[in-house]
């Protein structure tokens, strides 16, 4: 289906040793400041996978590194086996790596229509892109040439969830999807998060609200201070969670 | 009837080229963000190799223009947009502004070194003087073939940015460049792309226009810049309104030449002519365009700056500096010859003419492309009331800038960025060509000038304006450092905080420019002394590039910085003037260097993109750095005073500024704090300056 996920074969023989998404010790600094001091961190195939900390924990920085965004300054970054330090960030698109960064990750002065069509770059058919993202999304069908900027939070991160799915990926990347949202939506996005989960794509979601997206995580990940402080199931670590930083 | 058939033709096919130039302009500008000031030097270029390929060496016309636009434009386009653009993200507009018309200056150097001026150079029409009929007015085929290619550039451009998937990925690039990486997309090459159709575009309107104005370097350049206007009529984005702006202005031009009477007597009488101001037109409809334009709309890509700094000047070592300045200049003015003494003079004058940019651009990010014409001014006033070296003329010369300036700054108060730069280099050209060039002002090009207090000595007067340099320049530090300085400082840095503040930036904005264009007038009229003239040829609009590009490549934020520029300014004809005649390998040497060394500015100029904050910043940062490491293998600790003293013992004076250096705000700060206010930039803009 595609090149990231065939190599590892998901479905061919007995993989569990290669995660999907491996760091080995990152550190990454902004300047001379480093923010990130050695993280290690697994994706196994197939899985969801929650990174959570408060504000500045490093998140988002570990997130870029992930997407290529941002170099690292030590450590390695396995994708599927393969080290992937220094590869761009459209190289790992292109082979089915997904990331929908911080913020709205639409382009607010293309319309709905042409959002989609940007996602054609990661190698998939404007027909499957628009057959799939208007099936699961209506609304964006009744909006195709709507600017995205002018439509509402909750449909502008729906439309970048769509790439998260029409574009098929193997590995997928999501920085705060509640950001600014309302709990419903929250909750409508993560369904979304956990149909993408059961096709089999491995996830990594970043969020500072722990509840709803331990809903559907295989995995939590506790970051402080650009350290992993704890690893562990949801159920193991939810009780500790409010009282450790979250502060009720 | 029959006339104003021919006016409106003629005006349609004006028209027609300035969208062609303005549609490649919009182009490079909405995929990269970077307004290019030097698109009209590449339709200039452009024109220029038609004319090599077609009447030079004979190729015929289509292969010509083939061959211009399909591989010379690509290659200029690639490499600007490789050695020049690539470099320019994350600076701040004032560098973009400035590295582009760095561009601008060296190819205007460069085309006469290929093509000398003494040679002459003209180009046909196509298919000659052949006409069709319409209305009793005669139309050539050519007029009908530039409205045809407009209409396809049109339609063509259209088809591309809205129709295929390569537009509409140029389009998301300038939208979001990091998410459009995320989704797969190229972003370098959808830009490598649009410079390569900008280039393209604006050698057509070359070759398009060179027909009718002939072939002349700065007139082909500064008649592309036209079509800047019929640009900011569409807001720079919108290509339906740049042709509507192309239209309007195109007519304009030419009703106003077909119908604006002659001379009025009152006028004539007065030795002032009123028809120079046809020439002004596109100008001035840009300088009425950018007033009218609704201005929260007129925003600029990423206001912020970013890796540069705005060093903190101290009084002590400002004054230490100022005193070896004058030391200096007092020493070994005693060992130059007397032409030598001259052009330090002018560098020196050339140095506080660009301490005028310190406050206004270094400190305050309004760029301005007119300062030479406040100087012009000075100049003016210091010939006409400073007879016999009395001082009113130097007063008046600052007064009269100084009123120039409100006069720019009043309609320049709601523009920022590219738009400021546009809307002063507009009033550049208007002094040039409708007020510099009135007898009434300058009876001759030039006009006598007698020296303040007759400082007949070359020597002496160098002496004194080394004196001047040093008091304005311990104005501009006393300003830094004062609540003025600060307030110019957040200016630059976040409209939303001032707003925030209660900051009232359109006084702000007002006091800063009358200051600078006074700094400038002063500058202008000591330069005429030195001079014992004020030449207009000085003053013309061409003259503001080495000017800021100088003033830039010494450090634009510092009163050092402007002395660098302005000596490195004089240093470049010291240079020239001392290249003895010499030949290498059968190649005159000479004028190889002397080439060279008028072309350095803009070189200079070019580089900027890499390191922004100028020549000083970047020698002190270094001995900086050398000491720190000293001071380390030494052992700091045991040293009695804190390591920052030391360093700031050690370092040259002139370079005494950059101490202390505070880092400034990064843009992620700056847009964290505008975005944890919950301000739009545009509403904190429309309410500031309601
Ligand atoms: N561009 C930048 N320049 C300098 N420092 C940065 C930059 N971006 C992030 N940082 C710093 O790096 C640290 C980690 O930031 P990061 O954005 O990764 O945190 P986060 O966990 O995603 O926080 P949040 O929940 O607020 O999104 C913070 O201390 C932040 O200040
Ligand atoms: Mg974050």
């Amino acid at each position: 289906m595609n090149p990231a996920a065939g190599s590892t074969g998901r479905g061919t023989a007995i993989t569990e040793t290669v995660p999907l998404l491996e760091l080995r010790g990152v550190k990454a600094s902004y300047g001379r400041i480093e923010v990130l001091h050695g993280i290690d961190l697994v994706v196994p195939e197939g899985s969801v996978v929650a990174l959570l900390g408060p504000n500045g924990a490093g998140k988002t920085t570990t997130l870029n590194v992930c997407a290529g965004l941002h170099k690292p300054i030590a450590g390695a970054v396995y994708i599927a086996g393969r080290r992937m330090n220094g590869v761009a960030p459209d190289a790992l698109a292109r082979v089915g790596v997904c990331t929908i960064p911080e913020g709205r990750g639409i382009f607010p002065n293309l319309t709905v229509r042409e959002n989609l069509q940007m996602m054609t770059f990661a190698g998939v058919s404007m027909q499957e892109v628009e057959a799939v993202a208007y099936e699961r999304f209506p609304r964006l069908a009744e909006r195709r040439n709507q600017l995205a900027g002018t439509m509402s939070g909750g449909e502008q991160q729906m439309l970048a969830m769509a790439r998260g799915l029409a574009t098929e990926p193997a590995l997928l990347l999501l920085d705060e999807l509640s950001m600014g949202l309302a709990p419903i939506i929250v909750e409508e996005l993560y369904g979304i998060v956990a149909q993408i989960a059961a096709e089999g794509v491995s996830i990594l979601v970043v969020e500072q609200f722990a509840r709803t997206v331990l809903g559907v995580a295989d995995l939590a990940a506790i970051m402080l201070q650009g350290r992993i402080v704890e690893v562990g199931p949801p159920s193991e670590l939810e009780a500790g969670l409010s009282s450790a930083y979250l502060g009720g | 009837m029959d006339q104003f058939v021919t006016y409106t033709v003629f005006g349609v096919v004006l028209a027609a080229i300035y969208a062609i130039a303005a549609s490649g302009l919009v182009v490079t500008y909405t995929t990269s963000g970077i307004f290019n000031f030097a698109h009209g030097a590449v339709g200039m270029l452009g024109a220029f190799a038609y004319w090599q390929f077609h009447v030079k060496w004979g190729w015929p016309t289509l292969l010509s223009i083939a061959v211009v636009l399909l591989v010379i434009a690509p290659l200029i386009g690639v490499f600007v947009e490789r050695v020049v653009m690539r470099g320019l993200q994350g600076v701040s507009e004032v560098t973009k502004v400035v590295v582009t018309i760095a561009l601008l200056f060296t190819l205007i150097q460069v085309a006469p070194v290929i093509w000398s001026p003494k040679g002459s150079y003209s180009v046909q029409p196509f298919f000659g003087a052949a006409k069709i009929d319409l209305a009793g007015a005669g139309v050539t085929y050519h007029q009908l073939i530039v409205i045809g290619v407009a209409i396809v550039v049109a339609a063509g451009l259209r088809a591309l940015l809205y129709g295929t998937r390569l537009g509409i990925g140029m389009r998301a690039v300038v939208d979001n460049r990091m998410l459009a990486e995320l989704n797969g997309a190229r972003p370098d090459r959808m830009s490598a792309f649009s410079w390569i159709l900008g280039s393209a575009l604006a050698a057509l309107a070359g070759i398009l226009i060179a027909e009718r104005i002939g072939l002349e370097t700065v007139a082909l350049t500064f008649l592309v810049v036209n079509a800047y206007a019929a640009a900011v009529v569409g807001r720079l984005t919108s290509l339906t309104r740049t042709y509507v702006g192309a239209l309007l202005l195109g007519l304009g031009q030419a009703y106003a030449q077909g119908y604006l009477p002659d001379n009025p007597t009152w006028f004539a009488e007065r030795n002032l002519d009123i028809r120079s101001l046809s020439l002004a037109i596109p100008v001035i409809m840009l300088f009425v365009v950018l007033l009218l334009i609704p201005h929260a709309r007129l925003r600029a890509h990423g206001i912020v700056r970013s890796r540069e700094l705005i060093p903190r000047p101290t009084y002590r070592w400002s004054l230490v500096g100022f005193g070896v300045l004058i030391g200096v200049v007092s020493l070994l003015s005693g060992a130059l010859s007397g032409e030598d003494t001259l052009i330090w003079s002018q560098g020196l004058c050339f140095g506080i003419i660009m301490l005028s940019l310190v406050p206004l651009t270094g400190y305050g990010g309004q760029i301005s492309l007119a300062q030479m014409s406040f100087a012009g001014l000075g100049a003016y006033a210091i010939a006409t009331w400073g007879g016999g070296g009395n001082p009113l003329g130097v007063v008046l010369a600052v007064l009269l800038a100084a009123a120039a300036g409100i006069l720019v700054a009043l309609p320049a108060l709601r523009l920022r960025g590219i738009y400021l730069a546009l809307a002063t280099l507009a009033f550049a050209y208007v002094m040039e060509k409708v007020v510099f060039n009135q007898r009434a002002l300058f009876p001759t090009t030039s006009k006598p000038v007698d020296r303040l207090w007759g400082l007949e000595s070359n020597r002496a007067y160098l002496i004194f304006l080394a004196v001047v340099f040093s008091l304005v320049g311990f104005g501009i530090v006393w300003l830094r450092r004062s609540k003025f300085g600060r307030r110019l400082q957040a200016m630059k840095d976040s409209p939303a905080a001032c707003a925030t503040l209660g900051l009232n930036l359109t006084v702000t904005k007002l006091q800063v420019f009358i200051l600078s264009a006074g700094i400038a007038g002063l500058g202008g009229a000591l330069f005429a002394g030195a001079n014992r003239a004020a030449a207009t040829d000085s003053f013309s609009a061409v003259q503001n590039l080495p000017v800021l590009l100088m003033a830039v490549a010494g450090g634009i934020a510092m009163v050092s910085g402007a002395l660098t520029g302005g000596l490195l300014l004089a240093s470049f004809s010291l240079a020239t003037r001392s290249i003895p005649t010499l030949e290498l390998f059968g190649v005159d040497a000479k004028s190889f260097f002397e080439n060279l060394f008028r072309l350095a500015p803009g070189l200079i100029g070019i580089t900027l993109g890499r390191d922004p904050n100028g020549l000083v910043a970047m020698v002190s940062d270094k001995v900086k750095r050398l000491w720190e490491r000293r001071l380390q293998h030494r052992g700091t600790r045991d040293l009695p005073v804190p390591a920052t003293r030391w360093q700031q013992l050690v370092e040259p004076v002139w370079a005494v500024e950059s101490m202390g250096v505070d880092t400034p705000f990064v843009p992620e700060e700056i847009a964290r704090i505008d975005e944890r206010l919950a301000l739009d930039e545009e509403e904190v803009r429309a309410g500031v300056f309601a």
